[in-house]
């Protein structure tokens, strides 16, 4: 049973069609990577699986999103518990202006969790599974902006495992980083995988191959191909996915 | 003869620049020369300390505190008026408001700020003081109270519009960082928009009670000419502004030292007024250097 389905997604910005009919589904424990070039909607698309797009001015949405089988768009639903059950990581590291600590404990104290105890445990846990507890340890009290990037970034993966969701959403988590922490952080999502679903946004065709297990390919705001990883790597069926990941356009 | 045009040019652009500088430099001089005049009469201590204010009478007295305890009390109803409405819409305006909306609203809040203090002033003695006469019983013609609610709504664009801006300075990426844990729209103002944003809404509150010491219109129709130390705000009382007011319209006669008392006046005004100035300064100064 897939945990995500989308049917017939289509997106506007005001009169611009970001999105068109896009229908896919993702399975549990698994990586799925959005791949195509600037502006071929693949952003607009992960956004949607937390309605993070719900505060954008003139953002329009078609179509249907189910999460274990619900409706996420359903006027039942609190986008505030949806966030929570669906994660999200942004392409540039944007910890608050706060400790470390305090970043990661913020999702637990919003719920109106301020018990100091379990906040240390959470947050030690969560630092732990975001592989950046031994550098920090020591530190929780300093300011999480003398952080380095790389370390920016595994905080704010920290932050959002710290209030337990199901479905991680990763926007070009990389690509403002260096090598180095690139590569920590395709391991930690490879890890990651087995006890969360993730979706990630990048620009980079390596990174999609080397992590992910299945692969979308998208332009102009079309779906063009979506399928095993391998198999759209090494054998795509359309020509467009076949001279973008050759990297004759884009 | 192109040389000697440019010449001509940066000359007279100097010297305007110069005549804001040497005018300042007047002020102050002025200020300092004649408030040493009284300050050779009247020792500091005396005038630091004595709870009245009778330069005019026969009985003289010459301290500051009546006319200080108007000015901050005044001051304080002002900012207690001002700033929580201030926030609040900069809040709303910023984390709420539809973008068209906001453009709206923005400009129309600051014709609070253009409105003639005088109209304030009447505002407050003629409609706000009989108001308020029917629910506090004992409330003076002449109050601290109606006066600092007015010019708190005089001041409300002040701390709204900086802190507005402030707080629309705060990244994008940080309230979405917020937005995407599952925090509410509320939740993230509070914790995460308005701290970020706290030093430049510190300063836009320290310009606020700048321009709440230094007003004076509101203050000299609706709170009244009586210099009392009290901080009863049903009670008449006079701020530093209004005395001057009083004392320059007056039939004092120049030179005396009844007339050099407005200077000593002045000076403690602008020296308040020059305080708040510098901390704000120095704020900004500091925030800007922690953003970036």
């Amino acid at each position: 049973m897939p945990t995500i389905q989308t049917i017939d997604i289509n997106a506007w910005y005001g009169t611009k069609q970001a999105l068109k009919n896009i229908s896919l589904e993702i399975e549990e424990h698994s990586i799925t990577a959005f791949i195509g070039p600037s502006g071929c909607g693949k952003s607009t698309f992960i956004r949607i699986f937390n309605r993070m797009n719900d505060y954008i001015e003139g953002f329009k949405m078609e179509g249907q999103v189910l999460i274990d089988r619900q409706d996420i768009n359903a006027k039942e639903v609190r986008v505030e518990e949806l966030r929570q059950r669906v994660g999200i990581v942004f392409q540039k590291p944007n910890p608050f202006p706060k400790s470390i600590f305090e970043n990661v404990a913020y999702g637990l104290r919003i719920q109106g969790i301020n018990d100091k105890k379990v906040l240390s445990e959470v947050v030690e846990k969560s630092l732990m599974r975001a592989a950046l507890w031994d550098e920090v340890k020591d530190d929780l009290n300093h300011p999480a902006l003398s952080l380095s990037g790389g370390q920016q970034q595994r905080l704010c993966i920290a932050r959002t495992l710290a209030v337990e969701p199901k479905i991680i959403l990763m926007d070009e988590p990389a690509s403002a980083l260096d090598p180095i922490s690139t590569s920590k952080i395709e391991d930690l999502a490879t890890e990651l995988k087995e006890n969360y679903t993730i979706i990630i946004v990048t620009h980079n065709m390596q990174q999609a191959a080397r992590i992910s297990d299945k692969t979308a390919f998208f332009y102009m705001g079309e779906m063009i191909e979506y399928d095993k990883t391998t198999d759209l790597f090494t054998n795509p069926r359309h020509e467009r996915t076949e001279n973008y990941i050759t990297g004759r356009f884009g | 003869m192109v040389r000697i045009k440019e010449k001509v040019i940066e000359g007279l652009l100097m010297t305007a620049g110069m005549i804001t500088i040497l005018t300042t430099l007047g002020i102050i001089w002025i200020l300092f020369s004649e408030s040493y005049g009284f300050f050779k009469e009247v020792h500091i201590v005396d005038f630091l300390s004595d709870t009245q204010w009778t330069p005019l009478f026969a009985q003289k007295h010459y301290g500051i505190l009546p006319l200080l305890s108007g000015t901050l009390l005044v001051t304080f109803i002002a900012i207690m008026v001002a700033l929580p409405l201030g926030i609040i819409i900069a809040i709303y305006l910023s984390e709420y408001a539809p973008a068209n909306f906001r453009n709206k609203v923005k400009p129309s809040l600051e014709i609070l700020a253009a409105v003639p203090t005088v109209v304030y002033g009447f505002f407050a003695l003629t409609v706000v003081t009989p108001f308020l006469q029917n629910f506090i019983p004992g409330l003076s013609t002449f109050n601290a109270l109606s006066a600092g609610m007015v010019m708190g709504i005089m001041i409300i664009p002040m701390i709204s519009s900086l802190s507005e801006d402030a707080l629309t300075a705060v990244p994008k990426s940080l309230r979405e960082a917020s937005y995407g844990m599952g925090a509410t729209r509320f939740q993230t103002a509070i914790k995460v928009t308005v701290p970020a944003a706290s030093s430049g809404i510190l300063v836009s509150v320290i310009l606020a009670i700048g321009r709440a010491i230094g007003e004076t219109m509101i203050v000299t129709i609706a709170a009244g000419q009586q210099p009392v130390f009290t901080f009863d705000i049903r009670q008449s009382v006079e701020t530093i502004t209004a005395y001057i007011v009083q004392v320059s319209l007056g039939d004092v006669q120049h030179g005396s030292l009844e007339y050099q008392t407005i200077y000593a006046a002045g000076i403690t005004l602008f020296l308040f007024t020059f305080l708040l100035n510098n901390i704000s300064y120095f704020i900004k100064k500091k925030y800007q250097e922690k953003y970036e």
